[in-house]
């Protein structure tokens, strides 16, 4: 997370960098219907990869195959080379990839810690915390303000304030803070401005960009192109249940991107 | 660091900079409120959500020693005590299927026939009282465990699940007990035990009573300090939204019925001593006055929200009613209309207090 590590996330990844995280030929049905027919996805260090798509494009099957939360009926999955089998998005999780769901998953009546550390609660040491469980509130607590703050969230004084009485961009922030504090590899964000007005959907996009320039790279779907195009390095465009292509916000315009996803002009042959 | 990171995510776009410009381009999230008094009180409720319900009970306490200055003897105290124990004990299980969302109508049948089943198998089956108890108290458990496994693997709504075993039980409970009552002079002593009073001066504490305290603190204790706490909180206000966050919500909500189970059973227990018996007869009134309790107590309904301090105020505020109300004169059947009024101001107050600024 220094000067350096920023400087390398903004080169365009070249052809002998690695990918983090990537899918090959993944397929997925449902009786007759292809929810995704050999769908392949990169995602390489340091860059915000965009997923975009009109509905039923297989946007979302992709993404729950890479969290998880469905089981692609063929097709390979590499985590930073290494091939990778995911039964549940808890598999995903422990592997290092964390996704913000667009119903955000967090329970409402708790505090923002608890909501940073629901499902991953740290325990009291000592006998205090293997005998009687008890959770350590203190560290848990100061925990979540230091990945608060390291988002840049600063002015949510009090970490025990029920997420309920945060807004939707506060809410947000709270969501992509923990994914950002507990993903090593990957960040999936599913449609994190769809809910938002203009001045709270910038600065969660300005959120997206510190946790890529913090070394995490983030796979974000939106169907909001003035987004996607304001924050993405690459934007893959899915396209009946296949990659389509890949472009970036400096080869292709907007209305070009609309074009290919509708299918009303041919895909140019992959950006990078 | 944070400074310098946001910097260069600026620089290297600088379309995004323009809209937060300057070192303050952080993500600050400010909330400009106007908060009227009434908002201020609201917010005051919904963060402190046991305060409504104490100031109910003090106020209760204050007009009731008014009209009958004999409602603040020790005596009169003790006898309150002593009648809320039982209710305090169902509650408290009831309190934890609420956070889960949930509702239990089956608490008065478990706890009818668990403290029938512990007094047969004493005085008709002969066995002592320690191996009576015991059984009675898992019996109770596996009860709750039952509605738990058809809620969460069956996936019926609990109102159906426990309406069912409601009658299940008090029909188990008829059989069993040939609807006769078991006197406590012939059970061993073990099961009228709860039923002992320590005095304190010409107060009376009895170890039910102690029980039921010690209850509260186990359970106050596993909900805010444990993260099976946690889950149980998370699992009542969004039960999908808890699930994706990786927590098992079917064993949690198995775990809370069994739990609720085990109280039941304890409360059980406690009845044998208060009664001085096992009857089969009473319990009718302990489902309604569980819920009540627990809903007076500040619970929502709709799960997530309340606390085990506020279902013990909210079972002190039913016994503190019932008691001053007849040392005040009125009869019985207006009783029951001033508790139900009680509800009712409650659960629109807790409407009002959710609705706290989104």
């Amino acid at each position: 997370m220094t000067a350096a590590d920023t400087a390398e996330a903004h080169q365009s990844p070249g052809p002998t960098t690695v990918p983090v995280l990537q899918a090959k030929g993944l397929t997925k049905r449902y009786g007759r219907v292809v929810a995704l027919g050999g769908s392949d996805l990169e995602l390489y260090p340091g860059e915000i990869l965009a997923v975009i798509g009109d509905n039923g494009a297989g946007k979302s099957s992709l993404i729950k195959a890479l969290s998880g939360a469905l089981v692609p009926d063929e097709g390979e999955i590499h985590l930073d080379g290494q091939r990778v089998h995911f039964r549940n998005p808890m598999d995903a999780r422990k592997a290092g990839i964390e996704t913000v769901y667009q119903t955000l998953a967090v329970a409402p009546g708790l505090d923002i810690a608890d909501n940073l550390f629901l499902g991953r609660e740290r325990r009291r040491p000592g006998p205090l915390g293997s005998i009687l469980r008890m959770l350590d509130h203190k560290h848990m607590r100061s925990e979540a303000r230091r990945h608060m703050n390291e988002l840049g969230v600063a002015t949510l004084q009090n970490i025990g304030q029920p997420v309920e009485s945060l807004s939707g961009g506060q809410r947000q922030a709270v969501a992509v803070a923990r994914a950002a504090a507990f993903g090593s590899r990957v960040v999936i964000l599913d449609e994190p401005t769809a809910a938002l007005g203009v001045k709270e959907g910038n600065r969660v996009l300005q959120l997206i960009r510190d946790v890529r320039d913090r070394g995490l790279p983030v796979i974000l779907i939106s169907h909001n192109m003035p987004h996607v195009f304001e924050v993405a390095d690459r934007i893959h465009i899915q396209r009946l249940g296949r990659r389509a292509t890949v472009i970036t916000p400096r080869s292709h315009s907007m209305s070009e991107a609309v074009a290919i996803m509708t299918g009303a002009t041919e895909p140019p042959p992959p950006v990078a | 660091m944070t400074t310098s990171s946001t910097d260069s995510a600026s620089t290297s776009v600088p379309a995004a900079s323009s809209t937060t410009p300057g070192p303050a381009s952080l993500p600050d999230f400010d909330d400009h409120r106007t908060a009227s008094p009434r908002i201020r009180i609201q917010q005051l409720l919904h963060a402190n959500p046991t305060l409504g319900p104490l100031a109910v009970l003090v106020l209760a306490i204050v007009a009731f020693t008014f009209s009958n200055p004999r409602f603040f003897s020790a005596p009169n105290l003790s006898l309150v005590l002593a009648q809320v124990t039982v209710i305090a004990v169902l509650a408290l299980g009831q309190t934890l299927i609420i956070l889960t969302a949930g509702i239990d109508l089956s608490v008065g049948a478990i706890a009818v026939f668990s403290s029938i089943l512990m007094a047969s198998l004493a005085v008709k089956a002969g066995l002592p009282g320690p191996a009576a108890l015991a059984t009675g108290l898992i019996l109770g458990t596996a009860m709750g465990a039952l509605n738990g496994f058809l809620v969460t693997r069956i996936k019926l709504p609990p109102f159906i699940v426990t309406l069912g075993t409601l009658t299940i039980f008090f029909s188990l409970n008829s059989v069993v007990s040939n609807s006769e009552t078991i006197r406590g002079a012939d059970m061993p002593a073990l099961l009228t035990w709860t039923g002992t009073a320590i005095p304190i001066g010409t107060f009376r504490l009895t170890y039910g009573s102690i029980i039921m305290l010690l209850l509260f603190a186990l359970v106050l204790f596993a909900l805010r300090n444990t993260a099976w706490g946690r889950h149980v909180y998370a699992t009542g206000d969004d039960a999908e939204a808890a699930r994706l966050a990786g927590i098992r919500t079917g064993r949690v909500l198995l775990s809370v019925y069994t739990a609720a189970g085990a109280l039941y059973a304890i409360g059980a227990w406690i009845l044998i001593g208060r009664l001085a018996s096992a009857s089969p007869n009473v319990g009718t009134d302990y489902n309604l006055d569980s819920i009540t309790a627990v809903v007076l107590g500040g619970a929502s309904l709709f799960g997530g929200r309340g606390g085990v301090l506020g279902t013990l105020i909210g079972a002190l505020i039913v016994g503190v009613f019932r008691n001053g109300l007849q040392l005040a004169g009125v009869e019985v059947v207006w009783q029951g209309f001033a508790i139900g009024l009680l509800v009712l101001v409650a659960v629109s107050l807790d409407q009002w207090i959710r609705k706290v600024r989104t």
